[in-house]
């Protein structure tokens, strides 16, 4: 699709840095029990309007508990919930200004696919050609005319997904939730409707709320994420900012690959960190700043894409090293990954880039290596 | 298709013979010109037409399907209401000890079932008849109808109602316009258990009822106690008839309707 025409567009937008905006949904202190078991606890957050918003985490973090508090299927057990400076306690789910598009899709089996997308219209009671026309629109949307007469049990999983999505969308909600919208496709399909999704989110100017436990469609999707776990927000930032700077350990490792070099802080003085490292035999200079004084422990952790793999020790000796043997390679076609067993312990990944065709490899297995790291490939972590 | 082993050939036989073989003699005695149900005298049909001469018989039949209708379709809506109620209401207080009740008149001896609703009509001072008939099958019939429709909910999804839900559909609309439609098969099949279970109550029917209300079950049986008639022959080849034939379209629908799905299936498979 046409990434680069969102480029920009999607880079200015960040409402959540400019203090006069005022968010369209406002979550605050929210808490939800079910027994003794806390879903979610005392969450706080802000959602602006037009925005892609991710809710990511592993199963039972929250996130879905959180969504449908959001669309009402659920009451929060503290704390207060409003859209559009209205608070939502109270109101039940059919008179919510949000939609829903469900993990299941949850059709209506016994109803055909324009009268799924024409089910929420008729319960606002719209003329009958209104109804027609926006069922039209919606059909011509998700480019599904052909199929406006058959029934959901007649149509591909990809289809049935469309039809879903018609239906949410077709009253406009000020707010549409997402729940694993995309969680039963195949691969292909997945990623193409990814892009197809945050067209129609751009054309339609609409927020998004969507819930997944696949970092890379939250990744591609969202403007912000929210990785949760336990019930609580870990972590909200854009996703270049939650890649490159992850708060904690857990954010780091649920999100992408990452090699996490354990040492103490030995030097922390205006941006400039060394770490005292066993795993490399020596010590790691970073830059950046960070909390932990002289002695802490820390980590420092890089992407296996910012580590290079060398048969050569470096010439510089002061860079940063780690030298070892490799222990394996997984080859997955735009990369190989070098799994390198340290001499000190431990293990390091390196990731190269394939942009030749690999046909004998310059290293190999069982052959002693040399990692090297730029200090600011990486970022000093405390906890 | 693998064939059939002498073992197969001989259970089959000797299980269809136990099943039917009874019902294959009724049938065939009601067709007997002589008067002795025991004595073959010929073919003829005329046994059939003095059932229809029988005011007495008319009368017992046309009692026990307006019994039948009556107590299966209140049945059916009371049935509904508690299976929904089990189903979907997850943890209300008394949930489990509910749920028992529901399903104790499943293991209850008739007589019993029959002998407690006799004594709550004397209680009640209720003169027995009709209606303490339509009553007592209304009561236990439901439980059928709760056991077969709340079966099916557990296998529905909750999600379809939601979704109604938010797309603006009232509680009660939803009930209507999504989970009855879906659920409607269930519904129907419960109805026809109730109606068919009333059809055959002879024990619950002879405790409740009071002058002037006889059905055909109690007809048959009373008749049956001063010597068989042929024209019992006939009105019980009947009833066989009439099951037989509601067993078969039932069935047939069912049949059809997983054709259907099956052709669905393919179609969805070659979507693009």
């Amino acid at each position: 699709m046409s990434a680069k025409a969102l480029g920009p567009v999607r880079r200015k937008f960040a409402p959540w840095n400019d203090s006069s905006a005022v968010p369209l949904i406002q979550i605050r202190d929210v808490s939800k029990a079910f027994g003794s078991f806390t879903a979610v606890n005392s969450v706080s957050l802000d959602i602006y309007e037009r925005e892609f918003f991710a809710l990511l985490g592993p199963s039972g973090c929250g996130k879905t508990t959180l969504m449908r508090m959001l669309a009402g299927f659920e009451t929060p057990s503290a704390g207060s919930i409003s859209i559009a400076g209205e608070d939502l306690a109270g109101i039940p789910p059919h008179k919510r200004p949000v939609n829903m598009m469900f993990q299941s899709y949850a059709l209506f089996p016994h109803m055909s696919v324009e009268k799924n997308i024409a089910f929420g219209l008729e319960m606002d009671r719209l003329p009958k050609g209104e109804i027609a026309a926006r069922v039209e629109e919606m059909l011509k949307l998700v480019k599904l005319e052909e199929f406006a007469k058959r029934k959901p049990h007649q149509l591909s999983g990809g289809q049935r997904q469309r039809v879903a999505l018609a239906r949410s969308i077709a009253k406009r909600p000020k707010v549409l939730l997402l729940d694993e919208p995309l969680g039963a496709l195949d691969k292909k399909l997945r990623e193409e409707t990814q892009f197809e999704l945050l067209d129609l989110q751009m054309a339609l100017g609409m927020t998004f709320v969507i819930v997944t436990h696949d970092q890379d469609e939250a990744m591609t999707m969202a403007d912000r994420i929210a990785v949760m776990n336990h019930g609580q927000f870990v972590q909200i930032s854009p996703p270049a900012e939650l890649y490159e700077q992850p708060v904690s350990k857990y954010v780091a490792d649920f999100i992408g690959d990452i090699n996490l070099l354990e040492g103490r802080v030995t030097k922390n003085e205006r941006g400039h960190i060394v770490l005292g490292s066993e795993v490399t035999g020596g010590r790691i200079e970073a830059s950046g700043e960070t909390v932990a004084g002289l002695g802490d422990k820390a980590w420092f952790a890089v992407r296996p894409e910012k580590v290079s793999i060398d048969l050569q020790p470096p010439n510089d000796p002061t860079v940063n090293t780690a030298s070892g043997t490799v222990w394996d390679i997984g080859y997955v076609g735009d990369i190989s990954v070098y799994h390198v067993k340290l001499d000190n312990g431990g293990t390091m990944r390196a990731s190269i880039a394939n942009t030749r065709r690999v046909v004998e490899r310059p290293i190999s297995w069982e052959d002693k290596v040399f990692l090297t790291w730029a200090p600011d490939s990486g970022i000093v972590l405390t906890k | 298709m693998k064939r059939l082993s002498l073992f197969n050939v001989v259970s089959l036989t000797l299980g269809f013979t136990f099943l039917y073989l009874p019902i294959v003699l009724l049938v065939i005695y009601s067709f007997n010109a002589g008067r002795s149900v025991a004595v073959w005298g010929g073919w003829s049909t005329k046994w059939y037409g003095s059932v229809f001469e029988s005011q007495q018989l008319l009368d017992a039949a046309w009692i026990t399907l307006e019994v039948g209708v009556l107590s299966a379709s209140v049945a059916t809506i009371l049935g509904t209401m508690a299976a929904i109620a089990l189903a979907r209401h997850g943890r209300f207080h008394g949930r489990t000890l509910f749920s028992a009740m529901v399903y104790a008149p499943l293991v209850m001896p008739e007589v019993i079932t029959g002998l407690s609703l006799l004594l709550l009509f004397v209680a009640l001072n209720m003169d027995r008849g009709f209606w303490t008939i339509v009553l007592s099958h209304i009561t236990f019939t439901m439980c059928f109808v709760a056991v077969v429709v709340q079966s099916r909910l557990s296998s529905f999804d909750r999600s379809i109602e939601e979704a109604a839900l938010d797309l603006g559909c009232t509680p009660f609309m939803t009930f209507f316009r999504i989970t009855l439609p879906i659920i409607l098969p269930a519904v129907i099949s419960a109805w026809m258990l109730a109606f068919t279970l009333s059809l055959d109550d002879l024990v619950i029917a002879s405790f409740t009822t009071g002058p002037g209300a006889t059905t055909l079950p109690m007809k048959i049986y009373s008749d049956v106690r001063l010597g068989v008639k042929p024209e019992i022959n006939a009105i019980c080849s009947l009833m066989v008839a009439v099951v037989t034939i509601a067993v078969v379209i039932a069935s047939v629908l069912t049949k059809h309707q997983e054709v259907e799905r099956e052709r669905a299936e393919r179609l969805a498979a070659n979507a693009p």
